[in-house]
């Protein structure tokens, strides 16, 4: 007869922390080692996108929530950053030369004389710290509450967070004088009076967003391996069975598309930092898809998937980009088709039938039953 | 001394449901004791499920209330119903395929239900033990580490009875238990159905008679959507409105 174990130490398998111990030496060392700085900056703005992927992961791989809106999450977690620096660089010194000194520059060509109220908290970088994931995590919790306690899902909720992406970005394109506009909050210069342009700054940044996305990723295993991570999957599968067995599946759903907000929110922040400004052109409805992409390229159901993912699309772009910046466009589309017609799983799902056999023999870890390939994220926590 | 509504675990009055105007239950009422075993059947169409739909509120009503030990059941979720006490078993196996036997029943167990109940919930030695003890019951304990995907069609049935069973719930709403089973599985479904009716109220729907005569203690007879005969099987199969429409063909 089976012999059931306690599951407090299952969260991570040998095979996780090996896995986690590979990447971390890739984010840590061997990037910071290879790459001349101006690479290891870009390489830092795709870590933040990381972020997103890996609350893609939990809200799309796992739940089935597909959100074509988390650059909405991503651009509210920036700008906070980013309202916070600009107040910084707008001193009354360095600003002396417009109309109304000590106000952003932008605001002063909007003809705006005094500071708006929504602006002046960010005066104070804990208030900024706090609100990087709480205005992501609102917003989200008002369209989780409106959308799915009413059980809107699938195509539906997808188009409704398209919808979003499109209405934030006209709104600050719309609202200039307070928000920038289309050019978004550039000129940014100091965190609480640290230098944030210089090389030596941009690595400790990238290292910085590095071991936050890394403690991201914990978490998230932490989740996935916890009763709450079960259920995620069970209610992607059998929406009906998990609402009969007790639960409110609504506030599992709240829960797991605030926790991506979240997620995506820092990402953006972090973005914002190394890559000096933030942008409406980052928050609409194209980077909202290209995040769903870099995820679903990695593999939406796996968290190492979608980072790896999203680290090769975006090196992939930038390479492009630089070489052919005409074909760049076609190559993203035709890597969507191929992901969704020939590799459903992604990198992850190549990784877990061609490699990962070979590397369980190396670690001598014992094979599972065929059968639970698919979810050996989810995998038991149980022995013969 | 007549009964009073509270006396009922169950009190179905005056309930009606209409689909565009086609009213799929009409005006029914059902009362069932504690502890009772009672068994609807009817011809298809007759509304059966409907009425299981609508006491688990999966369905709401269109007018008519549902008393569950004195509580109305038609204005409250679906979630709030299970944890009143009231378990539901589909027609077709309803479990979670990519899951073990294992972590289907602790899914199941009616603890941590809450969003962060469910982040903190542990598998300590009282789940363990009652996971154990249901596997035990639905034959399944040989297959607890096993997904679920791979279970035979019987077992994946003991499987769900086995997930309302851990939630002990006071009334055991059951749809056609023992339809697509072969001869031996269908022998041991009814052995296990004889052991977990104890203690508790059965809502069964059957059409299998030799079954329902063995279980039930009143029947229940749905046409399409009324009432048409309420009492013990002999009284039932003797009336002549009831084998007409239904036990007749």
């Amino acid at each position: 007869m089976s012999k059931i174990v306690m599951n407090s130490n299952a969260f991570m398998t040998r095979k996780d922390v090996v896995c986690f111990g590979v990447l971390a030496v890739l984010l840590l060392a061997v990037f910071p080692t290879v790459l001349d700085p101006f690479r290891l900056n870009l390489f830092g703005k795709y870590i933040t996108y990381g972020f997103v992927a890996l609350g893609l992961v939990l809200c799309w791989g796992d739940t089935g929530i597909l959100s074509l809106g988390q650059g909405v999450f991503f651009g509210l977690g920036g700008y906070c950053m980013a309202m916070y620096l600009k107040l910084e660089a707008s001193t009354v010194e360095a600003t002396k030369i417009q109309s109304t000194p000590g106000i952003p520059d932008f605001m002063d060509w909007n003809q705006l004389t005094e500071l708006p109220y929504i602006w002046k908290p960010f005066h104070h970088l804990g208030f900024a710290i706090v609100a990087i994931p709480l205005v992501p995590v609102v917003l989200a919790l008002v369209i989780g509450f409106a959308m799915f306690k009413r059980r809107v899902g699938g195509t539906y909720f997808a188009i409704i967070t398209q919808a979003l992406a499109s209405i934030l970005t006209i709104l600050i394109i719309g609202q200039q004088g307070y928000t920038g506009g289309v050019n978004g909050i550039t000129d940014l210069r100091t965190l609480d009076g640290w230098d944030i342009r210089t090389d030596g700054a941009k690595l400790i940044l990238y290292f910085g967003s590095a071991i936050l996305l890394l403690a991201s990723m914990v978490l998230a295993q932490f989740i996935r391996r916890s009763k709450l991570g079960r259920i995620l999957v069970a209610m992607r599968d059998k929406e009906d069975r998990v609402r009969f067995s007790g639960y409110d599946v609504a506030s599992f759903k709240i829960f797991v598309f605030c926790f991506a907000a979240a997620l995506a929110g820092i990402g953006g922040a972090m973005f914002t930092l190394q890559v000096g400004f933030m942008s409406p052109s980052l928050v609409g409805i194209v980077p909202s898809i290209e995040m769903v992409i870099y995820c679903a390229v990695g593999g939406r159901t796996s968290i190492f998937g979608a980072i790896y993912g999203t680290l090769l699309v975006n090196y992939a772009r930038t390479t492009f980009s630089e070489d052919l910046p005409q074909v760049w466009l076609f190559a993203m589309g035709a890597l969507f088709i191929a992901v969704v017609m020939v590799f459903p799983d992604g990198l992850a799902g190549i990784y877990r039938r061609y490699v990962d056999p070979h590397v369980e023999r190396l670690l001598g870890v014992t094979r599972k039953p065929a059968g639970q390939i698919t979810t050996s994220d989810t995998a038991s926590a149980v022995v013969e | 001394m007549s009964q009073t509504v509270t006396d009922f675990l169950l009190a179905v009055e005056g309930l009606t449901v209409s689909f565009d105007g086609f009213k799929a239950v009409d005006d029914l009422s059902l009362y069932i004791d504690p502890n009772e075993i009672r068994v609807i059947i009817g011809p298809n169409g007759a509304g059966k499920t409907t009425v299981l739909d609508l006491i688990c509120g999966r369905t709401k009503a269109s007018a008519g209330s549902i008393k569950f030990r004195g509580t109305e059941l038609t204005t409250m979720k679906e979630h709030q119903i299970v944890r009143a006490g009231v378990g539901r078993k589909f027609q077709n196996p309803s479990i979670y395929e990519d899951l073990t036997v294992l972590e289907n029943l602790e899914i199941s167990f009616p603890r941590g239900r809450s969003v962060f109940g469910a982040l903190g919930f542990r598998r300590d030695a009282e789940v363990r033990d009652r996971i154990e003890e249901v596997a035990a019951m639905i034959f399944l304990s040989d297959f607890l580490n096993m997904q679920a995907e791979y279970l035979s069609h019987g077992q994946k049935q003991w499987l769900e009875i086995g997930m309302l069973l851990i939630q002990d719930p006071a009334l055991l709403m059951l749809d056609e238990p023992v339809a697509g089973m072969s001869v031996s599985e269908r022998k041991k479904t009814a052995e296990l159905l004889h052991r977990i009716i104890q203690h508790r109220s059965v809502l069964v729907i059957e059409h299998d008679m030799g079954f329902v005569a063995d279980i039930a203690h009143k029947v229940t007879v749905l046409h399409q959507g009324r009432v048409i005969s309420e009492g013990s099987m002999a009284a039932v199969q003797a009336d002549p409105r009831v084998v007409e429409v239904y036990l007749g063909h």
